[in-house]
């Protein structure tokens, strides 16, 4: 049974209102408090053309230019990738608690990061910042050993081979990376400061790098949103209806890899973002990949924004891990996800 | 065999010259060794291992270097300690036996690893991170106790307080408000407030800290927001994250937004050495005197 659902306008359109909610209470909300009217101005003042006076001095100009809106922007991107991926991850391997993580995105970045951290690399004053790269070439690396492992197997026709060969892989990079963390205990105050999920250090470098990604990530995969309801009936049918169950598995892993990387090589660590926002819109928006991939894309962006947002306020002036609002929000979420699971998959 | 128990955390001198002669149990085929004298130099630990940092330049300073055999693998300070790959972090009660000492002196007790050395009869001194500057004088009086370095330890406590009286006084008194500044621990902008033991440091020479107010779990070390630090526009940024993180005057300057900071368009970016700026052995003295030159430095106002 195929299901039918549009995205309906109405959804659509609660999904632009969270994004512009989010941006317009992350940009005018912060530890610093200054006038709204001021901070709007100040955001007009850098558009083509206009010319205002936003009655900021350069420094507060600073907070809401180079500090406050890139992490908003940085938040929406993230969010979005995390939520779009973790979808797709769900819907080829018809797993309902696949995480952009599954395939060891994780692992491999954080050993990337590491690498990069005790050689020294990620002090350089460049032109591009290498700690990103590296965590980004590792989550790729580590993709690729994964669908090594799990194609060689079987050949991909069960997924499960996939999702146990991530696993593996995720276990034995960990395992790398406590080691090479261990061996150089110094660096230890800089892998955790990576590895503890992050946009407080947000900057427009880390927007410019995930940005292409990000586009070519959500382009491709809702793309494949028919695609993805057609494989949520299992592969023979889905044969039946004239789709190559295997080429179709491949592009959108390989895409949501490449868009979960970027991700977590510019934020370190964020769970639960990718079960969480899926999950939610499948209860109340319905259960076709048309409505979960955009929506996903929307509210995941606004759901991490926010979240950020709160992060950064609640104990202001200081700052709560980022990891520690939204698995606070996640953990109640994630044990409803598998009680209904377990109806669901049995 | 003379079992020896000696796991302080801080406790009275008192408490400790009786617990540092050692208790005999009897049963032993060495039972002469450990009389009941007060604790003299013949009965000091010879094979001494440090598994931090701070301990082993207390030791040093002291003039207990030639006990030390061991230290761990992050004590660097002074040039000639015995480095060992033992860790502190992650400590292998074997391989520290390994050295037979016959006291140990650490900073935490990492995967119960005192109870590890009292099961294999090793001596233990626990000397956890300081609070204050008297919490430091008084690890080195206790070190000087048991290792037999009594005299030099008063010496090293009394230098330690005459130069740190010569500092002080010797830092203008502003006419305004007291400078401010940001004491940066890594790079997403954990720091520490003046009811640390640094921020206690700072305060010694007036220094006012911008990281109180964010302080509310009282933990001493909140992360703060980079928009806060670019609202109050410390006076000074002291960096602790040269080493760990590869910060430097150079790099705050090119975060976006920190070039209008005063410290940075004044020059006040201070990079300290991180090993001086987290331990609280005699070495603080080296940091209150950077701290101060920077502090008559800047502009009274």
């Amino acid at each position: 049974m195929i299901r039918v659902e549009r995205l309906g306008v109405g959804w659509l359109a609660a999904g632009v209102a969270a994004v512009l909610v989010a941006v317009v209470a992350g940009v005018a909300a912060g530890p610093v408090s200054l006038a709204p009217f001021d901070v709007g101005r100040e955001l007009l003042d850098h558009l083509p053309f206009v010319e205002v006076r936003s009655g900021l001095t350069d420094r507060q100009a600073a907070i809401v230019w180079d500090l406050r809106l890139p992490r908003v922007v940085l938040g929406l991107l993230v969010g979005a990738m995390l939520a779009v991926t973790g979808s797709s991850y769900q819907g080829v391997f018809r797993n309902p608690l696949a995480d952009p993580y599954l395939l060891g995105v994780a692992a491999g970045a954080g050993f990337g990061a590491t690498l990069a951290i005790v050689s020294g690399a990620s002090t350089d004053v460049g032109f591009v910042e290498p700690l990103p790269l590296a965590a980004f070439a590792g989550a790729l690396a580590a993709v690729g050993l994964t669908y090594l492992l799990g194609a060689a197997g079987d050949r991909f026709r069960s997924p499960a081979a996939l999702i146990l060969a991530g696993v593996a892989v995720a276990s034995f990079l960990t395992a790398l990376q406590t080691y090479v963390q261990q061996r150089e205990s110094e660096t230890l105050r800089d892998v955790y400061a990576w590895l503890l999920g992050r946009l407080s250090t947000a900057h427009w470098d880390e927007v410019r790098l995930l940005l292409p990604y990000a586009v070519i990530t959500a382009v491709v995969l809702l793309a494949h949103r028919r695609a993805l309801d057609v494989l949520s009936v299992g592969d023979e049918e889905a044969a039946a209806l004239g789709l190559h169950p295997k080429r179709t598995r491949l592009v959108v892993v390989i895409v949501a890899s490449l868009g979960a990387a970027a991700a977590v090589s510019v934020s370190g660590l964020i769970i639960f973002v990718g079960i969480i926002v899926p999950h939610t819109i499948r209860l109340v928006a319905g259960t076709s990949y048309r409505v979960i991939l955009p929506l996903s894309l929307l509210l995941g962006g606004a759901f991490l924004a926010l979240v950020d947002l709160l992060a950064r306020t609640v104990v202001a002036p200081a700052e709560l891990p980022l990891g520690v609002v939204t698995a606070f929000f996640g953990a109640p979420f994630f044990a409803v996800v598998l009680r209904s699971s377990r109806r669901a998959t049995a | 065999m003379p079992t020896r128990f000696l796991t302080l955390a801080l406790v009275p001198l008192a408490a400790l010259a009786l617990v540092a002669c050692g208790d005999d149990d009897d049963g032993g085929e060495a039972a002469d060794e450990g009389t009941t004298t007060t604790a003299a130099s013949e009965d000091a630990p010879e094979r001494i291992v440090s598994l931090a940092p701070t301990t082993t330049e207390m030791l040093f300073a002291i003039g207990a270097g030639d006990q030390v055999v061991a230290v761990d693998d992050q004590s660097n300070y002074p040039e000639d300690v015995p480095q060992t790959d033992l860790s502190g972090f992650e400590p292998n009660v074997e391989a520290i036996v390994g050295y037979e000492p016959d006291l140990v002196v650490l900073t935490d007790d990492n995967g119960d690893v005192v109870a590890g050395l009292e099961a294999a009869d090793v001596e233990t001194l626990l000397l956890p991170a300081a609070a204050t500057i008297d919490d430091s004088y008084d690890q080195l009086s206790q070190l000087g106790e048991v290792t037999g370095h009594e005299d030099e330890a008063a010496d090293v406590v009394q230098g330690m307080q005459d130069d740190i009286e010569e500092i002080t006084q010797s830092v203008p008194v502003p006419d305004g408000p007291p400078p401010t500044y940001y004491h940066e621990l890594d790079q997403t902008f954990f720091t520490a407030t003046s009811s640390t033991f640094i921020g206690q440091v700072y305060e010694m020479v007036g220094l006012e800290n911008i990281a109180d107010a964010a302080d509310a779990d009282g933990s001493g070390y909140p992360q703060l927001s980079a928009e806060y630090i670019l609202e109050q526009n410390p006076d000074i940024i002291f960096l602790a994250d040269t080493k760990c993180c590869g910060q430097s005057a150079e790099t705050v300057a090119a975060r976006p937004g920190w070039a209008e900071l005063d410290a940075v368009t004044s020059d006040h970016v201070v990079e300290l050495d991180d090993d001086i700026a987290s331990r609280w052995g005699p070495r603080v003295v080296d940091l209150l005197r950077t701290v101060a030159d920077e502090v008559a430095r800047v502009p009274a106002g």
